[in-house]
């Protein structure tokens, strides 16, 4: 009903532990579409989820979610909203004394008052969509990395979000479960019309599903375009992240006192 | 000079953190009595907790019920006799019990068993995000995960304390009555002449309850306050115990000379 | 799970009930259902709040309170006694040990009036304490004068 932007964020600075980390972010994100936002580690990526999500304040600027301003609202407002947010954390932050069928079933259980029958239809359709039906009853201690993150995928669309957010989806992945789960990423925001953000390092992968990438480094958008765009840029910082170069503009040694000095060859001074 | 600056900020830095995590925990308590009543709606939650803290922490509060009965009534007929008035031992098994050791050993053993359990489970929850989880799918974690725990600990703690004190009167029996020989009439009676039901037994019920939400809340704000690292964990366990240990102990004494003296 | 639930909160109520029952005296001479009546000490020695009152060895009462009265320089004790005995006008109340180092109490004993006594009414005739340092010094004194009069 309002604009074409799902997420727009204005100018937002956010400062931790008077470490700035995020200095002034501009960013629109489309509906339907899928977003990557990439940036060294460390570089504030997770925080921006978090600002979205409304689980920290800005310290200055404003983050829009659906044309409402997620700083200002109460907490009433916020988790209104988030009931209509989908997140997959890093590991997948499953409920590890439930049971898979419980974790996906569990945010049903907390928002709806749908009758158990209900319940349990939507979530063999929704672990089914992540191809886990037969899983269900297995403990997350039971489940490999991959497994877990398609289980934490299906309870975070539980709830058929608009915006779902991925912190880091593709960490710690074999090449197949890496290659299910981007596929399976892109297939479900398609599917439900929904929006996705996610925050990753890796590159390859995300170039082949996403819409748009950011690249964040040192607080700042530094490039920003089509996976296209992107593979030909000729953005130093970019180029090197894109193939993994060592040395670059992002240099190789943390910054140090000249390892002479270090080393105390120059005498005790 | 600068051995005195350091001392200086050292101090400082520990009070000023300490104050802190005061106020912390203080906000943290208040959200939990907030978020109760959802809760309360939902007895479930507070039905599985309060297997996992008072069901499971049964035994150990027996057995160690009977064995401080035991003791007592070994070193109580001993010192008795002495003044030739080892009928007054069901006095002294019950009275230890019922005001002290009941409510205060029961508390350090909850400690030891349910509260570093509790601390270590949110702190993993923490951890692994699973909090953050929850949040984000807007779903309060102190209404879910903080106050029912804290609910199952207080109801729980009283009950475990009287049944410490039941198995302690026990044990004295068993010792003192059966072993020893001492009068069984007059190790009831004598027992049920001095032993008051509002000035001891009550006493001794309000204490545990005073415990129960001390030991609870210390044990899950060291969870929700733990770092989420492995090391983090580990250090709130111990924290909890050593914190609720040293807590206990002084409102006993807090407690004990509100009550007892006249 | 909720069976062990249920099961742990009945033995827990159990175990409260055994204590108050078994252990404790549920006695509800403190409270409420009993009348109050004074009685004035010279001296009442360790007698403590809530100490039991006995006529011919049964508790009847519980001591409610002990007060220094300012004009007649006495202790002022409250009894207060359960509803369902009644004593004569002329009772006499005296404050008694148990044992040579046992608890102290108050005794009655009745005595022959007709009139029974009233709510906030007082004990005429009482008994102090015995004061064993006085018992004592009393004893020594009377011995030391006995031996001054037979060395006359």
């Amino acid at each position: 009903m309002s604009s074409d932007f799902l997420v727009e964020i204005k100018d937002l600075h956010f400062t931790y532990d008077r470490r700035p980390i995020l200095k002034g972010i501009n960013l629109s994100i489309r509906r339907g579409e899928v977003v990557a936002i990439m940036g060294g580690s460390g570089s504030g990526k997770t925080t921006l989820l978090r600002l979205i999500g409304g689980q920290l304040k800005p310290t200055s600027g404003t983050v829009k979610v659906d044309g409402q301003v997620v700083n200002d609202m109460s907490h009433k407002e916020l988790y209104a909203l988030r009931r209509r947010m989908g997140m997959l954390f890093q590991f997948g932050a499953l409920y590890t004394d439930l049971s898979v069928y419980d974790n996906v079933a569990f945010p049903l259980r907390e928002h709806t008052n749908l009758i158990e029958s209900m319940i349990r239809d939507l979530v063999l359709l929704k672990l089914n969509a992540v191809g886990l039906r037969g899983a269900h009853k297995l403990m997350p201690a039971d489940l490999s990395g991959g497994m877990a993150r398609r289980v934490a995928l299906a309870r975070a669309i539980a709830l058929d979000p608009m915006l779902i957010m991925y912190d880091e989806p593709f960490t710690g992945l074999d090449p197949i479960s890496l290659g299910v789960t981007g596929n399976l990423l892109r297939r479900l925001n398609d599917a439900l019309g929904a929006t996705s953000i996610m925050v990753t390092h890796d590159v390859q992968e995300s170039l082949q599903i996403v819409d748009h990438i950011y690249f964040i480094s040192e607080g700042q958008i530094v490039a920003q375009g089509t996976p296209d765009e992107i593979r030909d840029t000729k953005i130093p910082f970019v180029h090197q992240f894109v193939h993994g170069e060592i040395d670059g503009p992002v240099p190789f040694h943390y910054p140090a006192e000249p390892l002479a000095q270090d080393l105390m060859l120059e005498g005790a001074a | 000079m600068n051995a005195i600056a350091d001392t200086l900020r050292f101090l400082g830095n520990y009070v000023t953190t300490n104050v802190f995590r005061l106020g912390y925990a203080t906000r943290l308590f208040l959200l939990t009595l907030l978020y109760s009543g959802e809760s309360f709606r939902r007895f479930r939650l507070v039905l599985r907790e309060l297997y996992s803290i008072g069901v499971l922490s049964l035994i150990i509060i027996m057995v160690s019920g009977l064995f401080v009965g035991f003791v007592l009534g070994l070193q109580g007929y001993n010192t008795l006799e002495r003044y030739g008035s080892e009928q007054a031992l069901g006095i002294l098994v019950a009275l230890s019990l019922v005001r002290e050791l009941g409510p205060v050993v029961t508390a350090l053993l909850y400690a030891g068993r349910a509260g570093t359990a509790i601390t270590a489970e949110i702190g993993l929850m923490k951890a692994t995000e699973q909090l953050s989880a929850m949040e984000m799918m807007a779903v309060e974690p102190m209404a879910r995960v903080v106050a029912p725990r804290f609910w199952a600990g207080v109801i729980s703690m009283p009950l475990l304390a009287a049944l410490f004190s039941t198995m302690g009167v026990f044990g004295g029996y068993i010792v003192g009555v059966v072993l020893i020989g001492v009068d069984e009439g007059a190790f009831w009676s004598q027992m049920q002449a001095s032993v008051d039901f509002h000035e001891d037994i009550m006493n001794g019920v309000i204490k545990s309850v005073v415990f129960a939400v001390a030991v609870t809340a210390i044990a899950l704000v060291e969870g929700y306050d733990s770092k989420p690292t492995a090391e983090g964990v580990s250090r709130a366990t111990t924290r909890t115990v050593v914190t609720s240990s040293l807590v206990v102990l002084f409102l006993d004494f807090i407690l004990t000379s509100l009550m007892f003296t006249s | 799970m909720d069976l062990w639930v249920g099961i742990f909160v009945t033995v827990g109520f159990a175990a409260l009930l055994f204590l108050a029952m078994k252990v404790g005296n549920m006695s509800g001479y403190s409270v409420g259902d009993g009348y109050t009546v004074h009685a004035y000490f010279d001296n009442v020695g360790g007698l403590k709040v809530r100490a039991p009152v006995k006529s011919a060895g049964v508790v009847v009462g519980r001591v409610a309170e002990v007060k220094f009265d300012n004009k007649r320089f006495e202790a002022d004790v409250v009894l207060k006694i359960d509803r369902r005995f009644q004593f004569p006008k002329d009772t006499s109340a005296s404050i008694l040990t148990s044992g040579l180092l046992g608890e102290q109490y108050i005794g009655l004993e009745a005595g022959g009036d007709d009139q029974m006594i009233k709510d906030g009414e007082a004990f005429t005739i009482t008994q102090s304490a015995v004061v064993l340092e006085k018992l004592i010094g009393q004893f020594l004194y009377s011995k030391a004068s006995e031996d001054d009069s037979a060395k006359k």
